[in-house]
């Protein structure tokens, strides 16, 4: 990265690359590489040396070419240490090349560049700031672009931000009047307008900056940028200036760094090998004195034998060079081969991810991925997970998905006895056929529906005429028949959908009139009025003539909102609709009242006459059209409700319920809107009824958040204390897969509050107060925030967080938390390339932590502790000599054997164990989710285990000297001819040693596989081939100074006494291990233990079902209005602005022309904000009369 | 990424169906269960105490005699330079083979520089090594003329090189010299592969190793080193051999010699009687507080007079079953029928 000073302002002329380069600005290539070909030897192993352990090698292999203190030979350290640092590199360099591969995929998307004149195809790195592009429908925008014109009239563009912000909604955007009209390559090639605006930035909502062209300033906002990640939707082509490219975009900049992730292992690794570090100097202490002691009272006279080097001048730099000595010999208690194992299991562990067949998604084609392969372990430890909503809970699909009408529901299948049939996907749907122009995607299983069309049961036909004409769909027919629908939110498209299934179809629409089919004949309605949807009216209703000349007012909304405003006579269908209404919202649905209602001509008239002068007065226009509204939107007639499922993903409640029994926190951040948000909490059965108190923290001050979230604490913490009897008595009980009983709360916070909430005054007060609620639900957060939200838990719960999603708005959270999950299989990739692992289904996610998480960190642990044991039992021994060897730092062993010890005689078996160990079987895993706490509390591999094992360890060498010591003594060979000499005490000592810790490794193996099998065994063998090898008369022949141990291992294993010696130790060592287990397991044992033991319990008895029990949906009353909508919407249609001429198949509106262009100018204006900061009257008065042309 | 490209079609990239990538491989998954447990843990017991009783019966049957300081340490005293004789008695017939062994208390043979000290490549009699030894040899590598010592180092120089006569008084005042074998006494490996001499056809041992110097130490260089077998000289001498192989701990016994049954009265053994040691004094062991010792035994098939491998299992055996039995008694009370083991 190059340092440069701060840019203040961005100048940006259109086509001037000369004038543009000046500035330096970033170019449009992307760079996630870290290396090249040239630079990764020298930036790899500079890299790899500043890891702790591998520098300490370095230190090691330098004290060892000292030839006073090398107690060892240098290659025992160089030879493992080439080891790990080629296959770290090895690693590393595929790593990188993936990410290469990446890159380029990226920068090498194609895209129109206008070059001299010439629409070009560029690779998106070659654009240049400044240059101008032609984008196409459903293109991904390649840089920041300010809009310049588009085939739309009035520049107008539709853009889908779901990579940016998780909305699929479509957006508008409207180019500067000036500049909508550009629209050929001739007037773009003129263009030279100048850009001045704001420096880059991470704020996806704003941007500032002003065009001059031609002598004029424009002032720029964010309505006319189209930001990198967008997808261009329902335009067919526009055009664009480049502001902002490359790593200086929106998208970009919100990215995050991408932070070098440890994990808690990692770090309690590194701490316990400096505590090993301080431990081996303590050592090096202790035995120094002794040398010095030694030296000063026995070495001193044994000079006659064994005279002082020369430059060993008196007994204390003997110590001080025993010191350096003993460090060398005692360094294998931190195995280089540790390290390179570690990074080997997880490797393995990802690859056994990436082969999961349960977490491969057929309909897409979609396998789990493991991107990152250092953080499996921390799978197994997830405390926190922060989810996006659309597109991670649910699918965003939209479905109608059952209705009341006139009091009678329809949805619901039912079999010959009345009974509920439950929808499959073998449920049979309806026939639609007798409808020429159905949606064959839209699949309903109730028929009834369909025979009351037929039957042309009067409030039915009424009730899909409704739906058919209130909304703001915008229809497309490409080909005759060939419907499709533009709609702004998802759920008017499922309504409308629906409409058009059953008969009602919605076919085209003019600013004046809106086109039905109904069952089959053309009914052409005249639009009088659009009262346009906003949060506060949480309704919208239309008003329309039939052609019989009757107006009528169709209504929909929130069934709080309609019901209130009811004529008195449906009384009883309210009545009766409500109830059908608690039961819809019971199933997770998202509810809308539909109620109608016929206009008296003359009363319209005159209500028209209000309504069209209040849409001109530019003050207070907004209160009075309320107003107006709420006067007509009186006395409606109920029709029934509708009821639309936001489609889950697959098994997404079933999975959020088995991870919260592992004691897994769920928090949904999603830029979505509240309500849509708590809508989908409770159809995740995050949200329930039966929770004590849902708590909404939606306020625009800082005090005004401090003084709800400090409610809301004393509210729980007041309760709590009557409800803590309770507690106790369930805590005790958390092995049962039931939900608990205890106080439960939720927590909802908006975007605004939490920008409040996150300042350092409040954010304790927020963390404690989320924490004490079962749910968490923030909304309307950008993804800067999603990332505050996990930065402020990582900081200060010491907890393992997990944030998943799919888009680009979710990649700052997905990078800050430890573990990063991304949703594959979506159209962008941006979440996946940032994520460390993805998968194309939330439910995976299961799996994911409570079968391969918790497996790694069983496994991971367990491999840590053999490990430490394993190298505690090796090194000590030579403490243990020294006081036997006049402190001297003669090897136990021999150099060949520490040379191999832990990388060839047990490297393997232990790593069988860490990469095919299982406690409990994967479905017992997923049936007892409570085995997951294990790790969350983090018990199996801690400073206290450690310890254990370090004192097991040291425990196995005193004895593995000790017993053959004492029989050594006195030991001679059957012969006579000696036996108790150094070389074969070693070979008896590392025998028994090796049998020892396969043992160990026996014992501590849960799960005997083959490979297990033939690891155990086949290195066992290996020892035993390689010490005679390395002990043979043919070795010794060629190297007669390194092989000096020639004939020990013959000589030495075949006598008697020795095997003797080896079995006593085994013996010795094992059984103490084995009994403590025993005690352990049998007197405290741990949930594991009781799993196991019902899982052999059960493999005896043969086979059973073990389906997880089925979480049931508790039924809640409340209502929904969950329209993912943007006011302003009607306002468009009714001016016709979004209409293309091509579409327009209507007769011309016979009145109010010429008043409402005024209006919609105004509209207009407010709309898209266009402030024209210099005399922009002559824009104004450009598209005021070109409003007026559109409808011919 | 190869194996993804192979195939081709809607479930190209799903992942393969094989037990070992779905890690159901089929597995053994013992449990430490109270029926496994406890049963081994008798068996245990059992195994350890009977191997302990019968290695404890074979070393009863074995005879060691310990001749050490107090007796040395009185003759090197008085006269420091001479050969002397030490009475001892044997008041029980030493059945079968008896060995002959010197030992020595406080001399380490195990230090690090000590042991670093020799040269494996010129023992094994290359003829390069003979003449320019490894530096490790320091300081005993060249002698004061810069003649390179053969064999060089500490381990070599500091060779034991006290000999002994046994001597026995038999019944009617007549002293018969015990026959001892003073070869046989190495491993084969050590004698035949690990040790031998520089070959030179033609040449006698004397004229190989001109040109170079007798450790510090010696009084008579390598290949004179035996002078009844002229086969038993230079770097495969059995003394030296036995020398070379360095002593596990700072208390040792290495083999002087074998008793020779061939003639009367040793055919059986050493006899009942008195014996006396006749020691020609070489070695100097009280510069640093050494012992030395002599040891007379007999072996098992075990090896010498070892109480601790006896004792050793016996106490062991007996642990296990004291463990064995109070695991039992636990989970007699507390864990029987699994019934912790309930959810």
């Amino acid at each position: 990265m190059k340092v440069e000073p701060a840019e203040e302002e961005r100048h940006v002329k259109a086509n001037a690359r000369d004038y543009n380069d000046k500035f330096s600005y970033a170019d449009n290539y992307i760079k996630t590489s870290k290396y090249n070909i040239f630079t990764f030897l020298p930036i790899n192993l500079f890299e790899q040396l500043q890891r702790v352990a591998n520098a300490y090698f370095i230190v090691l292999l330098i004290l060892q070419l000292i030839p006073a203190i090398s107690s060892l030979s240098w290659f025992t350290t160089i030879v493992p240490l080439v080891f790990v640092l080629v296959i770290t590199a090895v690693k590393d360099a595929t790593d990188d090349y993936f990410r290469h591969k990446s890159d380029q995929q990226v920068n090498n998307r194609q895209s129109q560049v206008l070059i001299r004149g010439h629409l070009q195809d560029e690779k998106w790195m070659n654009i240049r700031v400044g240059d101008i592009i032609k984008l196409e429908n459903n293109q991904l925008v390649a840089a920041d672009i300010l809009l310049l014109s588009s085939s739309e009239p009035y520049g107008l563009c539709y853009i889908e931000t779901a990579e940016l912000d998780g909305e699929t909604n479509l957006k508008v955007r409207q180019a500067l009047t000036v500049t909508s009209d550009l629209g050929d390559i001739s007037k773009l090639t003129d263009f030279d307008g100048e850009v001045i605006c704001e420096p880059p930035n991470n704020k996806l909502d704003k941007f500032t900056g002003t065009l001059f062209w031609r002598d004029n300033k424009y002032s720029l906002d964010n309505e006319k940028m189209l930001l990198r990640g967008c997808v261009l939707r329902n335009t067919e082509w526009c055009f664009g200036m480049v502001i902002f490219a490359g790593l200086q975009t929106k998208l970009m900049q919100n990215c995050g760094r991408t932070k070098f992730k440890r994990t808690s292992i990692d770090k309690l690794m590194n701490t316990l090998v400096l505590w090993i570090f301080a431990f081996l100097i303590c050592m090096g202490i202790v035995l120094s004195v002794g040398n010095i002691i030694w030296e000063s009272w026995i070495g001193g006279n044994f000079q006659v034998y064994l005279p002082w080097d020369k430059i060993q001048s008196n007994a204390v730099f003997s110590g001080f060079l025993t010191f350096w000595s003993y460090i060398i010999i005692l360094n294998t208690v931190v195995p280089i081969s540790l390290y390179v194992s570690v990074e080997v299991l997880r490797l393995g562990h990802s690859y056994f991810i990436n082969w999961d067949r349960r977490m491969y998604y057929s309909q897409k084609d979609v396998a789990a991925e493991a991107r990152t392969t250092t953080l499996n372990e921390e799978l197994g430890q997830v405390e926190f997970i922060f989810s996006d909503k659309t597109g991670t809970l649910t699918q965003n699909i939209m479905v109608f998905n059952k209705c009341s009408i006139n009091g009678k529901t329809y949805g619901d299948v039912y079999d010959e006895f009345e009974q509920k049939v439950e929808i499959t996907e073998r449920t049979a749907c309806v026939d639609f056929s007798f409808n020429l122009l159905h949606d064959r995607r839209f699949k309903f299983y109730d028929s009834s529906l369909v025979d009351a069309v037929k039957l042309e049961d009067p409030s039915v036909q009424e009730f899909f005429r409704l739906l058919a004409l209130c909304h703001t769909v915008m229809p497309e027919e490409k080909s005759e028949g060939n419907l499709l629908y533009q709609a702004q939110s998802p759920d008017e498209g499922a309504l409308v959908t629906a409409a058009r299934n059953f008969g009602f179809v919605f076919r085209a629409r003019t600013p004046e009139t809106i086109t039905v089919y109904e069952m089959g004949r053309a009914v052409t309605y005249q639009l009088l009025a659009i009262l346009d949807f906003n949060n506060v009216r949480k309704r919208m209703s239309v008003i329309v003539r039939d052609p019989q000349g009757q107006t009528k007012l169709y209504s929909k909304g929130a069934d709080t909102i309609i019901f209130d405003r009811l004529d008195p006579s449906s009384e009883d269908l309210m009545c009766t609709t409500s109830e059908h209404l608690s039961e819809f919202a019971g199933e997770g649905l998202r509810t809308l009242a539909l109620a109608y209602k016929d206009l008296d001509a003359d009363y319209f008239d005159i209500w028209m006459k209000k309504f069209l002068f209040a849409s001109t007065v530019t003050e207070n226009r907004e209160s009075e059209l309320d107003i107006l509204y709420e006067e007509i939107e009186q006395g409606l007639k109920l029709l029934g409700a509708t009821a639309i499922e936001d489609k889950l993903q697959e098994g997404v409640p079933e999975t959020i319920a088995s991870l919260s029994l592992a004691d897994i926190k769920i928090w949904v951040l999603t830029g979505d809107k509240l309500e849509t948000a708590m809508n989908i909490g409770y159809s995740c059965n995050m949200l329930r009824d039966d929770m004590n108190e849902v708590f909404i923290i939606s306020a625009n001050t800082l005090s005004e958040v401090q003084q709800q979230l400090r409610s809301a604490k004393e509210h729980i913490l007041g309760l709590s204390r009557v409800s803590s009897a309770e507690k106790t008595d369930t805590f005790a009980d958390d092995f049962v897969f039931e939900e608990a009983i205890i106080a439960e709360y939720a927590l909802v916070i908006n975007g605004h509050s939490l920008a409040h909430a996150l300042e350092p005054q409040l954010e304790h007060m927020l963390l404690d107060l989320a924490c004490l609620c079962k749910t968490v639900i923030c909304c309307r957060v950008t993804p800067m925030q999603k990332a505050q939200v996990v930065e402020l838990v990582k900081r200060h719960k010491r907890a393992i967080t997990l944030a998943i999603g799919d888009g680009a708005n979710d990649v700052s959270m997905i990078k800050s938390a430890h573990i990063g999950v991304g949703i594959s299989g979506q159209e962008g990739m941006q979440a996946v390339l940032a994520s460390d692992y993805s998968f194309a289904q939330f439910r995976y996610l299961q799996r994911l932590l409570l079968v391969h998480g918790r497996w790694s960190y069983f496994r991971m642990c367990n491999f840590l502790c053999y490990f430490f044991y394993k190298n505690f039992a090796f090194t000590l021994v030579h403490f243990w000599f020294g006081f036997f060897c006049g402190f001297s730092a003669q090897t136990v062993y021999d150099q060949w054997f520490i040379t191999l010890f832990n990388i060839v005689y047990t490297s393997l078996p232990v790593l069988a164990m860490g990469l095919f160990d299982q406690d409990v079987s994967d479905q017992n895993s997923l049936r007892y989710p409570s085995l997951y706490k294990l790790g969350q509390q983090n018990l199996l591999f801690n400073k206290r285990q450690f310890f254990l094992c370090a004192l097991q360890g040291v425990g196995t060498s005193f004895l593995l000297y000790f017993i053959p010591y004492g029989a050594f003594s006195v030991i001679v060979k059957e012969d006579g001819s000696h036996l108790s000499d150094q070389q074969a005490f070693a070979v008896t000592i590392a025998t028994s040693l090796v049998i020892v810790v396969s043992v160990q490794i026996g014992l501590d193996t849960h799960y005997w596989t083959v490979v297990n099998h033939f690891f155990i065994w086949g290195s066992l063998a290996v020892y035993f081939a390689i010490l005679f090898a390395m002990q043979s008369d043919g070795i010794f022949g060629i190297f007669p100074s390194n092989f000096p141990f020639i004939g020990t291992a013959r000589n030495c294993l075949a006598e008697k006494s020795v095997w003797l010696v080896i079995l006593l130790t085994t013996v010795v060592c094992v059984m103490p291990g084995l009994a403590v287990c025993f005690l352990r397991a049998e007197l405290f044992p741990t949930l594991t233990d009781k799993v196991r033991y019902l899982q052999q319990a059960r493999k005896r008895e043969g086979p059973q079902e073990q389906n997880l029990r089925r979480v049931r949906r508790t039924s809640s009353r409340r209502s929904a209005y969950a329209f993912s909508h943007q006011q302003g919407y009607g306002e468009l249609i009714t001016s016709g602005k979004n209409m293309r001429i091509t579409t327009v198949t209507s007769a011309p509106s016979p009145e109010g022309v010429t008043q409402r262009s005024s209006w919609i100018d105004n509209m207009l204006k407010r709309k898209s904000e266009v402030a024209c900061i210099s005399d922009d009257s002559t824009g104004a008065s450009e598209s005021s009369s070109k409003t007026i042309q559109t409808p011919e | 990424m190869a194996k993804e490209k192979a195939n081709s079609g809607p479930l190209a990239r799903r992942p393969d169906n094989s037990a070992f990538k779905q890690q159901r491989l089929p597995a053994w998954s013992p449990m430490l269960t109270a029926n496994t447990v406890l049963p081994f843990f008798y068996c245990m017991a059992v195994l350890c105490m009977l191997l302990g009783v019968w290695l404890l019966v074979t070393v009863q049957n074995t005879q060691e005699l310990k001749v050490s300081e107090p007796e040395f340490s009185q003759i090197y005293l008085t006269d420091a330079l001479c050969a002397s004789a030490l009475m001892i008695s044997i008041l029980f017939l030493s059945q079968g083979n008896v060995f002959f062994y010197y030992g020595l208390r406080n001399f380490h043979q195990n230090l690090r520089r000590y042991m670093d000290s020799r040269d494996d490549a010129q023992m094994v009699g290359r003829k390069k090594n003979l003449k320019s030894p490894s530096t490790y040899c320091e300081p005993f590598e060249k002698d004061e003329n810069g003649l390179p010592i053969a064999p060089c180092g500490a381990v070599a120089n500091s060779i034991f090189n006290d000999s002994f006569t046994l001597v026995y008084h038999g019944s009617k005042g007549s002293t018969i010299h015990v026959p001892l074998y003073r070869s046989g006494l190495t491993w084969y490996t050590d004698k035949n592969i690990k040790y031998r001499n520089p070959k030179v056809d033609n040449l006698t041992l004397a004229q190989v190793f001109e040109g170079t110097a007798k450790p510090l130490y010696w009084h008579k260089p390598v290949y004179e080193l035996d002078p009844h077998n002229p086969d038993n000289n230079g770097f495969i001498n059995e003394d030296l051999i036995v020398w070379m192989r360095e002593a596990a701990f700072p208390n040792f016994k290495k083999l002087y010699g074998i008793l020779n049954r061939v003639s009367e009265p040793f055919t059986e053994g050493l006899p009942v009687g008195n014996y006396s040691i006749e020691i020609s004094y070489n070695f100097p062991v009280q510069y640093f507080r050494g012992r030395k010792e002599v040891v007379l035994t007999t072996v098992t098939w075990f090896g010498g007079q070892n109480h601790f491998l006896p004792i050793a299992y016996l106490v062991t055996g007996g642990l296990i079953l004291l463990l064995a039995v109070i695991l039992t008694v636990i989970w007699w009370k507390f864990g029987k029928d699994g019934k912790n083991m309930k959810e």
